[in-house]
């Protein structure tokens, strides 16, 4: 492998020319990735294709009602949460992912990882912890009262946690650090020789970072950008605790109390092409970018040594996210667990943390072999229709977890009740339901909504690869299956760690699909959560709602200090300077 | 996917022949005792899913190959949806129809119900001078103003109950209704019943509305003592007792079109209306038994007899929508 990491290639971003003796089985591969990918994105848009064709069964046209009422709430306040989300989580993520890839300050590698922490939190968690803490009943207001003698609340003024701002606060909590993963790892991989060079030609720290590594990390951070938005917008939990109307609380408004499925199918299909137009107007934008690396020299990274106030604001700006994302609320939640012990201990917990893992391990790798295959087959050949079928397989993660849910429901069903018919009229046997209703509709169902977070980072990982590998790769005998094995999967397995353990972690969280299609008696920790905290009762699941932030801060540390190793050239030593 | 396989197996224990498979929009840990007792008594499994969402879609997607046999639902307007999407059955049992008081289920067996609850005003004991608010029409008076708290307007419970005061009143009255309910909040809607209490307790507002069952709860709350507290501050207030009564809502069965074990359902919906569940839900949970005759809990029984509106459910059911549009036209959750 090392030759290759030491080729030194320009770039053109021009596919590489094949060689002519490979010629035929280079041709033959192709078409298995080809239609392979195709066939596999295929099978994931059809929950999605469901969920648009429920829109256009006629119904009552709910349009002139919505248009009326409550849309342009629902339109301006999702605006609001997408920009307070949307801002927040870039500025924490990349700042301190900045911070701990390239100064040294005190805390520095107990930041590297811990800054990742709150991402095993699940919002509707976090939410209902800050609530009890910082609402009007709540210990934050009654010792306020009890300093100042207020007795109501018309005494006072204090912020109102179950706002458009509490919400956009607990998202950007527990969602930055996906910004920060994705954009750290794209500093890691980027070379020091251009910010050397940066620091050369006269630039500052400052400068360089805003006009040389922030515009290399771009796909990255963009890419962790918008699965935060895409979470934002699909978020049901905590918008509908703190009562804030979202675009996607009209959906389940239309859909469950209006009755009508299809008018809810039109709403999320208007929220699907508003994803779609943001992420073509980015593609638009970097369009003549190519993030190539084509210097494998990647020394340690130079680590500027912070001083005075700057070291310490380095130390506040890492420390308080963990502590407001992490720390606090897991406090609150040990608390709970402490006080409610004989209620929320039994064996029951076990089982379904059982399930959790197993389940959730298992669409992990399940995703992350289709992320790659689906991703090298689209760099393979760069169709429109592959490139095409691909992107749109990977917006199930655009639409809220419960709509997907009822079109993989319509689609399994459909399948199942087709396979059915054909059996009893042909061999007068009933096969009954096969999928619906079992864990397979379950996997299927994560599949579907968390392929994008695999896809995307593979993806990403796999463009900073120049073309001219593969090009080395074909002109000495090796065919893409081989070249993806031999160079291109240990070039970017620090990608695929994180895109395991993000599927990882957001199974293990996910709420509305599993509610919907699991199998009888069947519990994860979330829908075990889910019950006790629909009911405003989470104390007594609190060791539940432990045991999925547990769970998922193990794989969680250990993909830090993967990604630490994973630069080459990177020491973990301290550098002396 | 060894481990996978293990896992589909060891979950997939629906339907050994004489089991009853169920959907419930009610909590596990809410059915559990009840339906512990009923196989202890018939030998007969139950396996059932929590299902909140989803659950008309699901049963409209597997179609007559569904395994489920019999819904629990929560409230009247979810088990209408499922009657008017054509996913019930009827059935009969005259043990059923002993049990059930006629305005508590469908006329030709689509539906039973299995508990009543009623949706009532806690007003703080001294901030509200008695006689203040005696009726639902109350809440909607200036004297009110930012008063009141209330859980969000589109909750299932709120809808039927502004579904009620259409049926009983009107749509016209009933929007005026709802206006001036939603100017007299002294804050968004937001939380569950209980919050709404602890909020009063709390200062935050005067008087709240809410479903009765969550009063025992709270006034017998072991492992939140506090709440003992926030019950301790408000009295009950059965509304509208000089005229139509009480809104009351049910807990409800039906059997589903595509029941493999249709005799099965109706023996479990038997033994949920029968004494002894009934008794599990009396002094579980705090509701009302829909058996006449059932004996109440303590606490319920305290607060004694009251007129409960006879208006028959279904009808009221009827109105859901338009109430739902109604809270989206008065902004009730803004």
């Amino acid at each position: 492998m090392n030759e290759f990491m030491t080729t030194e290639a320009a770039t053109t971003g021009i596919p590489p020319p094949r060689a002519a003796g490979a010629k035929r089985n280079v041709w033959s591969w192709l078409n298995v990735w080809s239609l392979g990918t195709v066939l596999i994105a295929a099978a994931m848009t059809v929950p999605i294709l469901a969920v648009l064709i429920i829109g256009l069964t006629p119904g009552d046209d709910i349009w002139s009602h919505l248009a009326s009422t409550v849309l342009p709430g629902y339109i301006s306040t999702t605006l609001g949460l997408m920009i307070g989300v949307g801002v927040g989580t870039l500025v924490i993520g990349v700042g301190t992912a900045w911070l701990v890839s390239t100064c040294r300050f005190s805390g520095r590698r107990l930041f590297e990882w811990a800054l990742l922490l709150p991402m095993a939190m699940p919002a509707y968690v976090i939410a209902y912890v800050y609530t009890d803490i910082l609402e009007y009943a709540g210990p934050v207001q009654e010792v306020l009262r009890d300093i100042f003698g207020w007795t109501l609340k018309r005494d006072y003024w204090f912020p109102e946690i179950r706002s458009l701002g509490g919400a956009a606060s607990m998202m950007t909590l527990v969602l930055y650090p996906y910004v920060y993963l994705l954009s750290r790892a794209a500093f890691m991989e980027q070379s020091v020789c251009v910010l050397e060079a940066s620091r050369i030609l006269g630039r500052g720290p400052w400068r360089s970072f805003c006009t040389v590594a922030l515009p290399l990390a771009r796909p990255a951070i963009v890419i962790g950008v918008s699965l935060v938005l895409m979470e934002t917008l699909n978020d049901f939990g905590t918008v509908d605790f703190f009562a804030v109307g979202t675009f996607t609380l009209g959906i389940y408004d239309v859909w469950l109390n209006m009755n009508n499925v299809a008018g809810a199918a039109q709403l999320a299909g208007v929220m699907l092409f508003f994803v779609v137009f943001l992420m073509l107007a980015e593609r638009f934008a970097r369009r003549k970018q190519r993030f190539h690396t084509t210097t494998a020299k990647l020394k340690a990274l130079p680590g500027y040594q912070l001083k005075g106030a700057p070291k310490r604001f380095a130390t506040v700006a890492c420390a308080l996210p963990v502590l407001f994302g992490f720390l606090l609320p897991a406090m609150v939640l040990g608390g709970y667990a402490v006080t409610n012990f004989d209620a929320a201990a039994n064996a029951e917990v076990l089982r379904h943390a059982g399930n959790s893992v197993l389940l959730s391990s298992v669409v992990a790798l399940l995703a992350l072999g289709i992320g790659v295959f689906m991703a090298y087959g689209v760099r393979l050949r760069k169709e429109k229709i592959v490139t095409f079928v691909v992107r749109f397989a990977s917006l199930g993660y655009a639409v809220p977890g419960s709509v997907l849910a009822i079109g993989v429901l319509v689609s399994l069903g459909g399948l199942d009740n087709g396979i059915d018919g054909f059996m009893r009229r042909n061999f007068g046997l009933s096969t009954g339901l096969v999928f619906s209703g079992t864990i397979a509709a379950v996997t299927f169902g994560y599949l579907v909504r968390f392929l994008a977070l695999s896809f995307g980072s593979v993806e990403a990982s796999l463009s900073k690869i120049t073309p001219n590998m593969d090009g080395a790769a074909a002109s000495l005998g090796h065919g893409p299956f081989s070249t993806l094995k031999r160079i291109h999967l240990p070039l970017i397995r620090g990608s695929a760690l994180t895109a395991v353990i993000m599927v990882f972690v957001e199974c293990m969280k996910e709420l509305p699909m599993t509610v919907i299609l699991r199998p009888f008696n069947f519990h994860t920790l979330a829908t075990y959560v889910h019950q006790f905290a629909s009911d405003e009762q989470l104390g007594e699941a609190s060791l539940a709602a432990l045991a999925i932030v547990g769970f998922g801060i193990l794989p969680v540390i250990v993909l830090s200090f993967a990604i630490t190793k994973s630069r080459p050239g990177h020491s973990t030593e301290e550098p002396t300077s | 996917m060894i481990a996978l396989a293990g896992l589909i197996t060891h979950s997939s224990t629906a339907a050994p022949g004489d089991a009853v498979n169920l959907y419930s929009y009610r909590q596990p840990f809410l059915m559990k005792p009840l339906l512990d007792a009923f196989t202890k008594e018939t030998r007969v499994k139950v396996n059932m899913v929590y299902l909140k969402k989803g659950m008309l879609e699901r049963l409209k997607a597997e179609g007559a190959n569904s395994p489920a046999d019999l819904v629990l639902t929560a409230d009247i307007g979810n088990i209408q949806n499922l009657v008017a999407a054509g996913l019930l059955q009827s059935s009969s049992s005259s043990k059923i129809n002993r049990n059930v008081p006629a305005q508590f289920r469908h006329p030709q067996g689509l539906w039973y119900g299995l508990t009543t609850r009623a949706r009532i005003i806690f007003a703080h004991k001294d901030r509200v001078k008695p006689g203040e608010v005696t009726t639902y029409e109350d809440l909607a008076k200036p004297h009110m103003k930012g008063r009141i708290c209330t859980r969000s307007g589109k909750h299932v419970y709120n809808v039927s109950l502004l579904a009620w005061m259409i049926a009983a009143k009107g749509e016209a009255a009933g929007e005026a209704w709802a206006r001036g309910l939603k100017a007299n909040l002294a804050r968004k809607p937001q939380g569950n019943d209980r919050a709404q209490v602890k909020a009063v307790f709390q200062g935050e507002c005067d008087v709240a509305v809410g479903n009765t069952y969550y009063m025992g709860k709270m006034m017998t709350n072991k492992k939140n003592p506090e709440q003992k507290n926030w019950a301790a501050a408000v009295n009950l207030i059965f509304p509208n007792q000089k005229d139509r009564g009480t809104h009351v809502n049910i807990s409800g069965a039906g059997i589903t079109k595509s029941a493999k074990n249709k005799a099965g359902a109706i023996r479990l919906i038997e033994f949920l209306t029968g004494d002894a569940a009934q008794k599990i839900y009396a002094e579980d949970n705090f509701e009302y038994p829909i058996k006449v005759g059932a004996k109440l809990h303590p606490i319920v029984a305290g607060w004694g007899k009251f007129k409960a509106d006879e208006t028959f459910l279904f009808k009221i059911a009827e109105h859901r929508i338009t109430a739902t549009r109604i809270m989206d036209k008065v902004r009730f959750n803004n």
